[in-house]
């Protein structure tokens, strides 16, 4: 077995040496952003345009519109007739999809590399040239409203969550669903589309990145060509929309037709950017990961291995967001068991931080966890791609999703728990229950013959 | 995040094995452990890193009457194993950032790693993986805590309208094949299991020759075959599991509402398809492409989605499994419109086993099949997945290089005749889970 590690250890010397990352950013002059990043172990390509707009540039009364427009975006320009984007995507053997979430909307393509020049021509079209004819719209805002009935309307959990953030945030924007409510796109107008259109697509209001099998200058040239004459627009400055400070906790109850119970807990924390000390949302990030880093975590270890109360559980929190958000805990319980105990517990586990210092152990396993994800993040160029445009259209810079691991391993024992006294504490919470209704008419009935399984 | 389809239906839609090639796929080695296991493995020099996927002919197919215990041996092999605790075989592949996954599905169960191949990392990795398939404890406290888990999420199972319609279509449509029942199993089953039947189970099914040791990472020959020898060389010899029992045609149509308290109706349309290594499966994959399987641009989404805003997702497959799997066609939408839109499906469905493909959708299909062959093992999680289905279903080693030139040689004649022999619209399975009132 010597032999095996020896060599094996060989590999990683020359390996890590042979995957050096490369990233080139140019700004073209009407203000696109492009960043390249190289990537030679396959003959491919993505790339992905990101947008500074999103559920959280929105208002009362048009929410949904930036993801109503992110479907739109296939329905046509001038010279290419609704649907045709996608079917030249597809002759070229190219897979593209698009989402929108709170801070960004964002498009993509992943090619073979000698195709990306059918993206750019494509992404730089559909960038100022958009037709968005009503008859179209008249459809596509059906399909949308199938898709919030699917994704939202019809899960029990997805509307607890919905309702937790309504209620949570007074001023933020993140009170708003991404998908929109349901009355704002019945009444949603093609010409609210257009306006938006209009005001957040622009090269200035854009970064353009590609990972993969290319060469920066030639990515570089072949921008200016496609996305150069595009004119630049003026962008309003946003309003901030600041959340004012919480006064006391917050609880909410959603009843709906449900088998389970659920819970939701939230406490409102800072982001990079816009926190009292820089290393906070870092210390955050480590006590997210200390919780539920995996299932040697506290959250599995005490709350699904330990008090077996718990079937589910999860941890989330985000340093890298536009407007700060919140950290944010849940739970399913075992069948029959309380869920008001599990709530106890998750707060039990938050109060801990407070008073018992995290294990130099559990910080090493972290540290540990996050460099070897560091690593294995190099097998997707799409994930690459993501890290950068994202950290891009929330305002920071893509550098930081390198220097992340050193931010993350500078996190000390005595800084989580000065973020947990902080921003962990009982006027920050708010609260949800899903309240399982009865599934009333849950019954099978046969309209026609055939031979029944069992 | 919103996104304007859905990646999991997706992946299902497009099969991803089914792929073309104008380029040679990985070069593919194989071996025999000393106990009789399979071994595929490509050499990915590029990232200091290696996925171990062990693959055992252990799914849910083989629960004989215990229905679930395969799934719930599957999940038990890391929850206590050789010296550790579920605990201490978590923290010890943590402590080294290192993932230990377990699943089950109908034919197929397996326990994957992924790595550093720095020496303390990878020795930590594979001996625990090792101790987990060779020397799981099956504890009784552990194995109450997964029934307990196992059941809520039959609970969650309950409270979705798709989860609800998919399992009761593949109860009408496998009668009483072992495919007709979820891995999970049901709620009675899974409370009745015994730990001895869990360890007789694992016994029977965890062997070296009902396994195959997939590997891609930045190891070479000599080490990838000690890798193989170190993580299944603790098991028995054993036997292949038995060929399964071949899977009823359905004899005529089967149409079933399940009432829900839910906005939408959903939709599923189904009857037995077929198995890999099928020889209508070229014609049948490429003609599929252009009816569900190809995302907005397919006949179905243009149909249903494009023309009239019926539905955010709707799709079509062939489910390609030891003994034919689901040839299936779905979609959610409202209920009111629960019967136009399945009309739409039906008639769309029926007018290409009618018609068959055009020569431009042919060419189209074939065009985005083959082009996009460098996307489709442009990763080493990719690779290391198509190693296991190539080598779990026998398929032969130059699979992928041979794929292109298959899928050039499809004619549309070919599609048309394999969905008229194939395809039989008249004898589906139709479930829909909604609220009848408002269809």
């Amino acid at each position: 077995m010597n032999r095996l590690l020896f060599a094996v250890a060989l590999t990683l010397f020359v390996s890590a040496f042979a995957v050096q990352a490369q990233v080139h950013e140019h700004q073209l002059k009407n203000g696109l952003k492009v960043i390249v990043k190289e990537d030679h172990r396959a003959p491919i390509v993505v790339s992905q345009v990101w947008y500074k707009v999103g559920s959280s540039y929105e208002h009362g009364g048009i929410t949904g519109v930036s993801h109503v427009l992110e479907h739109m975006m296939f329905k046509g320009t001038e010279k290419h007739p609704p649907g045709e984007f996608s079917r030249i995507i597809a002759a070229n053997g190219g897979s593209e999809n698009a989402f929108t979430g709170r801070d960004y909307t964002a498009y993509f393509q992943t090619m073979s590399k000698d195709r990306l020049h059918v993206s750019f021509e494509l992404e730089a079209d559909r960038m100022r040239n958009l037709t968005l004819p009503a008859e179209e719209f008249a459809k596509e805002v059906e399909v949308v409203k199938e898709e919030r009935r699917m994704r939202t309307e019809d899960k029990p959990q997805s509307l607890t969550y919905e309702q937790f953030n309504a209620g949570a945030y007074e001023a933020s924007p993140y009170r708003i669903p991404v998908i929109g409510w349901m009355s704002d796109l019945d009444a949603m107008q093609v010409e609210d589309l257009q306006a938006w259109y209009r005001k957040w697509y622009a090269p200035n209001n854009a970064t353009l990145v590609v990972v993969g099998d290319v060469e920066p200058e030639a990515v570089f040239t072949l921008a200016e060509k496609h996305f150069g004459p595009l004119k630049a627009e003026k962008v309003d400055r946003l309003k901030p929309r600041t959340e004012p400070k919480q006064r006391g906790i917050k609880r909410f109850v959603v009843k709906a037709p449900a088998r389970q119970p659920y819970v939701l807990l939230g406490f409102k924390t800072p982001v990079i950017g816009k926190a009292d000390e820089a290393w906070e949302p870092y210390a955050l990030e480590m006590l997210s990961y200390v919780l539920d880093g995996g299932s040697s975590a506290r959250l599995t270890r005490n709350l699904i291995r330990g008090t077996k109360n718990a079937a589910a559980v999860d941890a989330d929190y985000s340093a890298f967001s536009r407007l700060p958000g919140m950290l944010m805990l849940d739970a399913t319980p075992v069948p029959g068991k309380d869920i008001a105990k599990i709530e106890a517990e998750l707060l039990a586990e938050v109060e801990r931080f407070k008073t018992e210092l995290v294990s130099q152990d559990e910080l090493a396993r972290v540290r540990n966890q996050i460099v070897a994800a560091k690593v294995f993040e190099k097998d997707s160029v799409f994930y690459q791609a993501m890290l950068i445009g994202r950290l891009e259209t929330v305002g920071l810079d893509w550098r930081l999703a390198d220097e992340y691991v050193d931010h993350l391993k500078a996190v000390t024992a005595e800084q989580v728990q000065q973020v947990a006294r902080k921003y962990l504490i009982e006027d920050n919470l708010s609260v949800a229950n899903l309240d399982p209704q009865p599934m009333d008419g849950v019954k099978q009935r046969r309209a026609a013959g055939g031979r029944h399984g069992k | 995040m919103e996104s304007k389809f859905i990646s999991k239906l997706l992946l299902l839609t497009l099969g991803w094995l089914l792929s073309g090639s104008l380029l040679a796929g990985p070069v593919i080695q194989t071996w025999q452990t000393a106990n009789g296991a399979k071994v595929l493995y490509v050499p990915a020099p590029e990232i200091p890193m290696v996925d171990v996927r062990v693959v055992f002919d252990a799914g849910s197919a083989r629960d004989g009457d215990n229905l679930g215990v395969t799934s719930l041996t599957n999940t038990l092999l890391t929850e206590g194993a050789g010296d550790w605790s579920a605990n201490e075989i978590s923290e010890r592949l943590e402590n080294v950032g290192s993932s230990l996954d377990t699943g089950s599905l109908r034919d197929m169960a397996w326990a994957s790693v992924r790595s550093l191949t720095e020496q303390h990392a990878l020795n930590t990795t594979l001996d625990t993986l090792a101790a987990v398939l060779a020397q799981p404890r099956f504890n009784t406290e552990d194995l109450e805590r997964e029934r307990q888990a196992t059941l809520a999420s039959l609970l969650q199972d309950e409270q979705s309208p798709g989860t609800t319609g998919k399992k009761r279509l593949y109860h009408l449509v496998y009668g009483d094949h072992p495919y007709a029942t979820d891995s999970e199993g049901t709620t009675a089953s899974v409370k009745a299991l015994t730990r001895k039947e869990i360890v007789a189970t694992y016994k029977r099914l965890y062997v070296a020759r009902n396994a195959l040791v997939a590997i891609v990472g930045a190891v070479d020959r000599e080490q990838a075959e000690a890798i193989a020898e170190r993580v299944v060389g603790g098991l028995k010899s054993g036997e292949h599991s038995p060929k399964l029992p071949s899977v009823p045609t359905l004899k005529k149509a089967v149409v079933e509402t399940i009432e829900f308290p839910s906005t939408q109706s959903h939709i599923y349309v189904g009857q037995p398809g077929i198995r890999r290594g099928d020889p209508d499966y070229f014609p049948l994959y490429v003609g599929n492409h252009i009816l569900g399987g190809s995302g907005l641009v397919s006949l179905l989404s243009e149909e249903v989605r494009e023309k009239r805003g019926l539905a955010y997702s709707v799709y079509s497959y062939f489910l390609l499994m030891r003994q034919p799997g689901l040839f299936q066609m779905g979609l959610q939408t409202k209920n009111s419109q629960a019967q136009q839109a399945l009309q739409v499906l039906t008639d769309t469905l029926l007018r290409f086993v009618e018609d068959g493909p055009t020569k431009a959708q042919l060419t189209a299909a074939k065009q985005n099949i083959t082009g996009g062959f460098p996307l489709r093992i442009s990763s080493n999680s990719k690779i290391v997945e198509y190693l296991a289905v190539i080598g779990f279903y026998n398929l032969p080693l130059d699979y992928l290089d041979a794929f292109t030139g298959k899928i050039e040689a499809v004619t549309a004649d070919q599609i048309r005749s394999a969905f008229r022999r194939r395809v039989h619209p008249d004898r589906m399975v139709m479930v829909r889970v909604g609220k009848k009132d408002e269809g």
